[in-house]
């Protein structure tokens, strides 16, 4: 019952807070700008003597940015609303009053987890399927493995934010804001790394990329997700800002949902042992 | 251990290098008001939370209400007034006591009764619909009592209830104390304030360098902590002298004698002494010493509280 009360209160919270609202609109705003731009890529399309296959590919790219630029503001979005809920408690002492009621710790942390949550299914489902709805209403064009592109978007945003709180249960809320992010930044320079070694066929660069990948894997998530979506043809391209060049393993997804337990695990026990 | 709300055996706590709390040793009686005196720094505030299982003890044990601090099912008996009370600011009144009524497992009916009725009390009613961001820091105070309040507690921890209140609002958490003590209640008050204490505590600790170093009883007059304000007429020396013999002092200004015995069984000695003396007694009142007198014989060195 504790675990529930504390779930609605967070949701609560971001919406009286207006910043899932305001997460909505940036994200209908961005929509609208995607929708667009892709009407105009198509008419544009029309106007020329392009073979209707290779238009489709090309199309194809366009909607991969429109996942990307999602999964970057799901992301974006989990680490902003959750970086302050346990330090910021805790700084401002409100926690004293929750801790004190017949609740288990567990069930504070584990209520405000489930929160945040329902928020990224919200806010993926929104996002993920207007560009879903967009790219097929506008240029006929849809992703080939929707469902687990979404899957992993999705357990990229709760592998940061059970970070986010791990990190939270230690550090005061701007710290754990750079740790959150500066790993985020890593994981994503990682993958570029691991891109460009399989690319140049430069094993040791691959081993780099990866070792980066093991300390935060979410990049590795929305390179999987990105390589799920894409026709077989894309992926053959050999080089491109959503190209293929060495695809995270089924390994390294287990690792990140293994990552993402443990994480919550270390949250709750440090949160339990810790004084308030 | 069950007829005492609170109990506690040689009670530590070290961070690192520094002792907040040193063999911390208190019997806290059911149904009593019970009030935490000491310097800032002396461990008040850090006693409570290890009571209340938001801070963990480095050693020593406790008893909250007969269980250990860290139990919590025994929580939902006890209330709890953090200092300087803050919360998710974007609440209104209401659904702060609600939210709060929810978390001890309070039924809907009874809790919307219950709100409602405790607005009252604390003066909020007109305010409840408005959200915390609004209040100013009495109204924050107020509602922060009133949410430990809410699942009316057997036991209930006021961390400095008073602090940012008006005299108003002093008076209301002094009555809100009081109906506290009548319904049976165990409050357990953590005060500088030692007027406010004076007037609302049974029963005192003096904690220094979170130690205990003295527990007085407030309802009773103790030995050497009663001095005597006589007003008499025909006063002689030798009469005055003759106070000796159950007086550590005298003080005679005209018709006012001051006294202090030595023990209270004394005081019928020395009113049949004067008055065998050829006195005119008028007055022969009995006057304890303030709290804040008690305080400074106790930790003299510390001048501000």
């Amino acid at each position: 019952m504790g675990l529930w009360i504390m779930a609605c209160v967070t949701f609560r919270e971001a919406a009286r807070k207006k910043i899932l609202w305001i997460g909505f609109l940036a994200g209908i705003a961005f929509l609208t700008l995607f929708g667009t731009g892709m009407y105009f890529q198509v008419k544009d399309f029309n106007t020329r003597t392009i073979p209707p296959f290779i238009r489709y590919q090309a199309v194809g790219g366009i909607l991969q940015v429109g996942f990307y630029a999602v999964d970057s503001l799901a992301v974006l979005m989990t680490v902003l609303t959750s970086v302050d809920t346990i330090s910021g408690e805790i700084n401002s002492g409100t926690i004293h009053a929750i801790a004190t009621k017949p609740v288990h710790r567990w069930q504070v942390l584990i209520g405000k987890w489930v929160g945040f949550v329902g928020m990224a299914v919200g806010y993926i489902t929104v996002m993920f399927g207007g560009v879903f709805v967009l790219g097929y209403w506008i240029a006929g064009v849809v992703p080939q493995n929707p469902i687990r592109g979404a899957l992993l978007i999705f357990l990229e945003c709760i592998l940061v934010l059970s970070v986010s709180l791990a990190s939270g249960t230690w550090f005061s809320t701007l710290t754990n804001g750079v740790i959150v992010l500066g790993l985020h930044g890593l994981a994503f320079l990682g993958g570029w790394i691991e891109q460009i070694g399989g690319f140049t066929h430069s094993p040791r660069l691959v081993t780099v990329g990866i070792v980066s990948s093991l300390i935060l894997p979410s990049e590795s998530l929305w390179r999987r997700a990105v390589f799920e979506m894409q026709s077989s043809v894309t992926r053959s391209l050999p080089f491109g800002p959503f190209s293929n060049a060495s695809v995270p393993s089924t390994a390294m997804i287990v690792y990140a949902g293994v990552y993402t337990l443990v994480a919550l695990v270390i949250a709750i026990y440090h949160f339990d042992q810790r004084d308030l | 251990m069950q007829s005492f709300a609170v109990q506690t055996q040689d009670l530590r706590k070290v961070y690192g290098s520094k002792v907040a709390v040193r063999n911390l040793s208190l019997a806290v009686r059911r149904g009593e008001i019970f009030g935490f005196l000491g310097p800032n720094g002396a461990g008040k505030s850090t006693s409570i939370k290890m009571l209340l299982g938001l801070v963990k003890p480095s050693g020593g044990r406790a008893h909250v209400l007969g269980a250990p601090p860290n139990d919590v099912s025994v929580r939902r008996k006890i209330g709890f007034l953090p200092e300087d009370f803050r919360f998710y600011e974007w609440l209104t009144a209401t659904e702060l006591l609600e939210l709060h009524g929810r978390l001890c497992g309070m039924e809907k009916a009874i809790l919307r009764k219950r709100a409602s009725v405790l607005l009252e009390t604390v003066g909020l009613a007109p305010h409840r619909g408005k959200r915390l961001r609004e209040f100013s820091k009495g109204m924050l105070q107020r509602i922060g009592l009133a949410q430990a309040l809410i699942h009316e507690p057997e036991l209930i921890f006021l961390d400095e209830p008073t602090s940012g209140l008006d005299p108003m609002g002093r008076r209301l958490v002094r009555d809100v104390i009081r109906a506290q003590r009548e319904r049976g209640a165990t409050v357990f008050l953590n005060s500088h304030l030692l007027s406010e204490v004076e007037i609302t505590c049974d029963q005192v600790a003096f904690i220094k360098d979170g130690e205990v170093v003295a527990t007085r009883n407030l309802r009773t007059q103790s030995d050497g902590e009663v001095r005597v304000s006589v007003r008499a007429r025909k006063l002689s020396g030798e009469a005055v002298a003759g106070l000796a013999r159950w007086c550590t002092s005298t003080h005679l200004d005209g018709e006012q004698l001051l006294v202090m015995p030595r023990s209270v069984s004394d005081f019928p000695d020395i009113l049949r002494h004067l008055i065998a003396s050829g006195a005119d007694v008028y007055e022969f009142t009995p006057e304890r010493l303030s709290l804040e007198d008690l305080f400074m014989r106790i930790m003299p060195e510390d001048r501000g509280l």
